[in-house]
């Protein structure tokens, strides 16, 4: 990587910043709506770095002005690419977004794990079985005796 | 912890992407059909804006199943939502400013959106973003007045009559003896608002489909909300 700042790594770098906010907003937060905002900014980094894809220096639109002497264009095929994947985007949305009003009106939250906890509970009170914490407590007797206190914290992976 | 992980992920995909992004030679893309599409397109499709003509000429079967993916999205929305509440008495209207100008707006944004749609292979723009100004127009009214209903049975007409001429228009043209969405009819004049052959016609399917999809979606959505 050369180490003065040139046009193509600022742009590079917002594109591949922008995936990485939005992934990273994506497996963070906790919050289903601020989830779909941060997908909304993956994809817009996605779409840059299509875009990006095709670029070529002293190049103009893929629009033809003349037809005598035709300029340089950037590549169109990307282009084509992004024009679609923007409006699947807005569809994709568009469906989260009425998943996300669902749960709330059910579950009155749009907080991760509390809609998972009252999902859970409301599953286990529809089957009349008694609600499993698998994450927080043992269920019934262990298989295996208690393992020393040195490797506890392995006892999850032990089968 | 989870915190922790996630940034270890996010900064490790972002590390990953810069190396390979700085292995790419920037400004000379490696794909050669770009240019052999640029030097063929002008030719065999007729029209001046060259997006278009791959959007609509050389990737027309994807254009068609990407239009599959938002009814797709469209109709499993309506699923998710159910059955639409009628929020008539229980949101506030618009003040008398914001209505007027829902009401002004309309017959404007509808001008610039079919002029979008009509002249889409010869400027930038075309049937995906002359739709959606549609269907902003259509909504805006929405928004003013939130008790105002929209015909979905005309809207769910449109989208279905645009989609089947759609694929009819690549039908006519496998009659022809071509390939399925092949375009055809005369080319005229390149540069002329009247030429590209069927590319304008498919243009304006695509324009109105995603019109109407995006205004019975959108109008779904805001007449869900609150049910209690």
């Amino acid at each position: 990587m050369t180490s003065a700042v040139t046009p193509e790594l600022i742009l590079y770098i917002t594109a591949i910043g922008l995936i990485t906010i939005g992934l990273a907003g994506v497996v963070m937060s906790s919050h289903l709506f601020r989830m779909v905002l941060a997908l909304v900014i993956a994809e817009a980094g996605a779409n840059l770095m299509l875009v990006l894809a095709g670029y070529r220096w002293d190049a103009v639109a893929p629009i033809l002005t003349s037809l005598a002497e035709p300029a340089a264009m950037v590549d169109p095929v990307p282009q084509a690419l992004v024009l679609t994947a923007i409006v699947i985007g807005v569809g994709i949305q568009a469906l989260a977004v009425s998943i996300l009003i669902r749960i709330h009106q059910r579950y009155a939250t749009l907080d991760r794990r509390e809609a998972a906890e009252r999902m859970d509970a409301e599953i286990a009170a529809t089957l009349g079985v008694p609600r499993d914490i698998s994450q927080e407590e043992p269920l019934g007797e262990r298989p295996l005796p208690p393992l020393p206190a040195d490797r506890a914290n392995m006892r999850g992976d032990s089968p | 912890m989870a915190n922790l992980t996630g940034l270890l992920f996010a900064g490790g995909l972002g590390f990953m992407l810069l190396s390979i992004a700085s292995g790419l030679d920037f400004g000379a893309p490696p794909m050669l059909v770009g240019s052999e599409i640029q030097a063929q397109a002008p030719q065999q499709t007729g029209a001046v804006n060259i997006v278009t003509s791959v959007v609509l000429g050389y990737r027309a079967i994807d254009t068609l199943g990407e239009l599959s993916i938002l009814f797709a999205a469209a109709v499993s929305a309506g699923l998710v939502l159910g059955r639409r509440h009628t929020t008539a008495g229980t949101q506030s209207r618009g003040g008398f400013i914001l209505q007027c100008g829902g009401s002004l707006l309309f017959p404007l944004m509808m001008t610039i959106g079919f002029y979008i749609i009509f002249h889409g292979h010869l400027t930038p723009g075309g049937g995906f973003q002359g739709g959606v100004i549609l269907a902003a127009a259509f909504f805006l009214p929405l928004l003013a007045r939130p008790g105002a209903k929209l015909h979905h049975q005309s809207l769910s007409l449109i989208e279905g009559f645009a989609g089947a001429s759609f694929i009819l228009i690549g039908l006519l043209a496998m009659l022809e003896g071509k390939a399925f969405l092949q375009p055809m009819l005369i080319q005229d004049t390149l540069g002329q608002l009247i030429s590209a052959g069927t590319l304008p016609l498919l243009y304006l399917a695509v324009g109105l489909k995603v019109g109407a999809e995006l205004a019975s979606l959108l109008s779904r959505l805001i007449q869900t909300e609150a049910p209690q």
